[in-house]
């Protein structure tokens, strides 16, 4: 439904992390293989679930919470256009510039041509989704630009040359052992002894890390929510890493999916509350920063702000599957997923794994592009409990599968399934089947179980037995009685 | 109250004990019970793999047959939650207004057996009686779809004689998901795996659930690995009145 001038985008092909290069189920396959990942995945996945239990159970109010989150970025989606207008007006009002990026390939050149007009060849990064999504360090290296990851967890991705696996701890897949080892290979200026002890990693990282803040020119970082209403940027951190990155250098250029809005500054008192509680499982987390356009004398003298697209416009267009822009990227998801929890998230193909992953993916990179995903799950529910603005990702998924079967046209699976819907109209054809499918009685004597089918169903006896076909169905049962 | 018994597809084809069950317990109770014959499918597999349009027939068809009931109960969670969330929503999005209409009206008076029992009947002592260790898997659509709580467990707690062990980390999916176990059945058995790890931990002879689609999973894994406990639906266990 793109209109000649291409509008609402998607995110394009062969830039950025969206688009996955193996199916789900064969990349799930190599990952449940993988036991230190599932160790790890498994083991932190429960902590943080375990936190979070705790933190959100304390909350007479959660649930209003969350009813208040779901609506307020139910209004955003529904004035999105205006409110975006109004949030270049107060950016330029307070001294910073807004750029509108249409897609992936428009923010990196933005970015780039910023950070060239600087003269800087290094920048540092806060951690950032969007940024991985366009693949803004793969862009700026092409203009002979580094960028630096200053979150731990990047950082050590970044100098494993990996990729990251959660939306929250990137490097969750990684083990002190593997880490160690990482900055020994790549971290310049490390002590040849060091140890696998975590403090002293971390050590290592801070003194590494602690030349770049005070050098660098350039930060790029994304945002975790912007208001309409005064032009303030707010990023929520952990380490403090971002704190240094927002106040040090003379240019801060901020990339941020246009989804990331709030309408006025009180709504961050809703989604302050909503989001620790949700990611890390804390009552607040240690870094708030906020600021508004640029201050004399005080942090960087030039703010950028680029919005991006690449796809969020087309999301928005279809009604039932908008309010995963509703997302403010928190994982509590990914941490109760019992499949994400088994198969980790590089199995996804995508910088956003997990539940919301499996529906925002497709979404903003069309599903035929990532047609696999939306069949990654077993529809248990355990996001939309999870989730703190109460998207219904299993309804979406559902929704997204009968867009994949629409968009792979003619298969043997839609055959075979107007058939069985067929069989299934009538009574009698239904009958009949269940008649014709007592010759399966031939099968499994010795145990009364059948062990073994041939594909498609080879899939189930590979591991499962199935159950020998009754000599009478409970129809027969009834009219015989 | 004249009953009619929503099957499923899968009872009414691979496990009819568990519909004899129904039959059985709810007769037990002073209710008249009746099958309507012109029932197959509720359709959840078809809308759930991506093919609401294919399953419109059957949501047509299993409205048509249920309307005229007072009452239409089924012993499952997963078919019950189709009927009442998916029904409407499917034939409204494919333009039936009429037929999402009266999905709707039905809804009202579709029910999952343990909230049949609990909730329309008012019981939780049914008479039962089952002299073995039994563990319960509460299965996701009953837990989070119907919210039905721990209906389930209260009613076995009253049956006779019974054993009853709490199975470890019981809100975790068993990995069956309906297709999924097939187009991603890597998954799907390590999903398996960990439940089966769950059951056995309890020492338990018999797992049970309110789904019979979640049992064929467990069971075909509890099997296969010769691992001496064996699953059994709720309904069969309510009806059960094996002597101690």
């Amino acid at each position: 439904m793109t209109t000649f001038l291409g509008m609402p985008t998607v995110a394009p092909q062969g830039v950025g992390s969206l688009h996955a290069e193996q199916p789900f189920p064969v990349a799930a396959r190599t990952a449940l293989g993988n036991t230190q990942l599932r160790h790890n995945i498994g083991f932190a996945t429960q902590t943080i679930r375990a936190k979070r239990a705790a933190v959100v159970g304390e909350l007479p109010d959660w649930e209003q919470l969350r009813l208040a989150g779901e609506a307020i970025k139910t209004d955003v989606m529904a004035r999105l256009p205006e409110l975006l207008v109004q949030l270049e007006e107060r950016v330029t009002a307070a001294g910073g510039t807004v750029h509108w990026a249409r897609d992936a390939n428009e923010a990196n050149a933005i970015v780039a041509a910023l950070v060239e007009a600087t003269g800087a060849h290094e920048v540092v990064k806060i951690k950032s989704m969007a940024t991985q999504e366009i693949g803004l360090n793969e862009a700026l290296a092409e203009h002979g630009i580094t960028a630096h990851e200053t979150d731990l967890a990047e950082l050590i991705v970044q100098l494993g040359g990996d990729r990251p696996s959660h939306i929250l701890v990137p490097a969750i897949h990684r083990n002190r052992a593997e880490i160690r080892e990482i900055f020994l290979r790549a971290m310049p200026g490390v002590r040849p002894d060091l140890p696998d002890d975590p403090p002293q990693l971390a050590e290592a990282a801070r003194s590494y890390l602690r030349q770049k803040f005070l050098s660098a020119k350039v930060a790029i970082s994304g945002a975790n929510f912007a208001i309409a209403e005064t032009g303030t940027v707010a990023v929520v951190e952990s380490e403090g890493n971002g704190r240094m990155c927002l106040t040090l250098p003379e240019v801060l250029i901020t990339v941020m999916g246009i989804e990331k809005l709030l309408p006025t500054f009180k709504d961050l008192e809703v989604f302050l509350q909503l989001l620790p509680r949700s990611s890390t499982g804390e009552r607040m987390n240690p870094y708030t920063s906020m600021w508004t356009g640029v201050t004399e004398g005080d942090g960087p003298r030039e703010f950028h702000l680029v919005l991006l697209d690449n796809g969020r416009t087309s999301v928005l267009a279809d009604e039932a599957g908008r309010s995963a822009l509703h997302c403010i990227r928190c994982s509590a998801c990914l941490n109760v997923c019992p499949v994400y929890e088994r198969v980790g998230g590089h199995a996804y193909g995508s910088v956003y794994p997990g539940p919301i992953g499996a529906v925002l993916t497709p979404q903003l990179t069309g599903v035929k592009e990532n047609p696999s995903l939306p069949y990654a799950s077993t529809l248990c529910g355990a996001c939309f409990d999870a989730c703190p603005v109460r998207i219904d990702i299993p309804s979406m998924l559902v929704h997204l599968r009968a867009e994949a079967v629409r968009a792979k046209g003619m298969t043997v699976e839609r055959t075979v399934f107007a058939a069985a819907a067929w069989t299934m109209r009538s009574p009698v054809r239904f009958a009949m089947a269940e008649r014709l499918s007592r010759l399966g009685r031939l099968l499994g004597r010795r145990r009364d179980r059948i062990s073994r089918l041939p594909w498609p169903l080879s899939g189930w006896t590979a591991a499962r037995d199935l159950p020998r076909p009754p000599r009478r169905s409970l129809r027969d049962w009834w009219r015989n009685r | 109250m004249r009953v009619a018994l929503f099957a499923t597809c899968l009872v009414d084809a691979l496990f009819p004990d568990v519909g004899r069950s129904m039959v059985a317990l709810l007769e037990r109770l002073g209710h008249e019970v009746v099958l309507p014959r012109e029932q197959t499918c509720c359709g959840q597999m078809h809308i759930n793999t991506g093919y609401p349009d294919q399953a419109l027939p059957l949501i047509r068809r299993h409205v048509q047959t249920f309307e005229p009931y007072d009452v239409v109960v089924a012993p499952s969670a997963s078919c019950v939650g189709s009927a009442r969330h998916q029904h409407e929503n499917v034939a409204r999005a494919l333009g039936d207004a009429g037929l999402a209409d009266r999905a709707h009206a039905l809804a009202a008076r579709t029910y999952e057996l343990s909230e049949f029992l609990v909730d329309v009947l008012g019981v939780t002592d049914v008479g039962a009686s089952y002299p073995h260790r039994v563990t319960m898997h509460p299965t996701c659509h009953s837990l989070r779809m119907l919210r039905v709580g721990d209906r389930p467990l209260r009613l076995l707690r009253a049956v006779r004689g019974i054993d009853l062990v709490e199975l470890p980390r019981a809100d975790s999916c068993c990995g069956f998901g309906g297709t999924f176990a097939l187009k991603n059945s890597d998954v799907s058995t390590a999903m398996l795996s960990d439940k089966l790890r769950d059951v056995l931990s309890t020492g338990a002879e018999v797992v049970t659930a309110g789904d019979a689609s979640c049992l064929m999973h467990i069971d075909g894994g509890l099997t296969r690995l010769r691992t001496g406990a064996r699953s059994v639906h709720l309904a069969e266990i309510l009806a059960s009145t094996d002597a101690p």
